[in-house]
């Protein structure tokens, strides 16, 4: 499954628009990795915890966003966005959507 | 009487902590954002969409890169003195900056696994990481997200 962020693949051609893709994930905060965040602020620096959490669930949503648009029979998704929002105090919610898509390689 | 003082000792040497470790976290951040930076010469990064000669292109696959981070308590608190008067907080400018580097150089990191010698369509996305240890002192962490797509050529 190819997945881009621009409008089309480059060298390829779009036979078909399957439609709007999604995927989302709502994450909350590990209770651990919040007393050492809490900690860091004291020193500052990079929280590691968060980072791994945050781009594990982003790397779920894009997986759900791509299992749709197998089920759709699409072999690409394009114009892929990403959306972060605070659902509640300590949880987020992580969404990406694209456009489904039916591409075919350039004859070459 | 001496309460007083004790709680002044102790925000001082916060303060104190939080300066000295903060400035020489960041100073080693920035030394190993320009080394990096450095190693990634030559690789073409666009926020533009059209991908010039499609023909050439091989592959194209989406990268990211992400980096949360936080700031420190002296940090804070020179934000809420600048709260008092308003104007640039200098101080979270640095803060900003160094989690936007770290992003993009972690997807150019992965445009490189991949073996691409471009990036295209290069976007950014800000969130807010709010820490339910709230206090006083609210806990600044940043999360800045940057993806774009890796292009490989024939």
């Amino acid at each position: 499954m190819i997945v881009v962020n621009i409008e089309m693949v480059p060298g390829y051609t779009i036979l078909e628009v399957k439609g709007l893709v999604q995927g989302n994930t709502i994450r909350t905060k590990h209770l651990g990795r919040d007393i050492a965040a809490g900690f860091k602020n004291l020193v500052g620096g990079e929280l590691k915890g968060y980072t791994e959490l945050l781009t594990e669930s982003r790397r779920q949503a894009i997986e759900r966003m791509m299992s749709q648009a197998q089920q759709l029979n699409a072999n690409a998704i394009v114009n892929v966005r990403f959306t972060t929002s605070a659902v509640t105090q300590g949880a987020a919610e992580l969404y990406a959507y694209g456009t489904a898509v039916v591409v075919e390689k350039e004859g070459e | 009487m001496w309460d007083f003082w004790i709680q002044v000792g102790g925000v001082l040497f916060l303060l104190l902590l939080g300066y000295s470790a903060g400035t020489w976290r960041e100073r080693s951040h920035f030394s190993s954002l320009r080394r990096r930076e450095a190693g990634h010469e030559g690789m073409k990064v666009t926020n533009l969409k059209a991908v010039t000669n499609p023909d050439s292109v091989r592959q194209a696959t989406l990268v990211m890169g992400d980096a949360v981070i936080a700031t420190d308590y002296f940090k804070s608190f020179l934000a809420r003195l600048r709260n008092i008067v308003g104007g640039e907080v200098r101080s979270f400018k640095t803060l900003m900056d160094r989690a936007r580097r770290e992003a993009k150089l972690r997807m150019l990191d992965q445009a490189r696994e991949l073996g691409a010698g471009e990036v295209w369509n290069v976007r950014f996305e800000t969130s807010n990481i709010r820490s339910s240890t709230n206090k006083k002192n609210p806990a600044v962490s940043v999360e800045i997200f940057a993806f774009g797509t890796a292009v490989i050529r024939k």
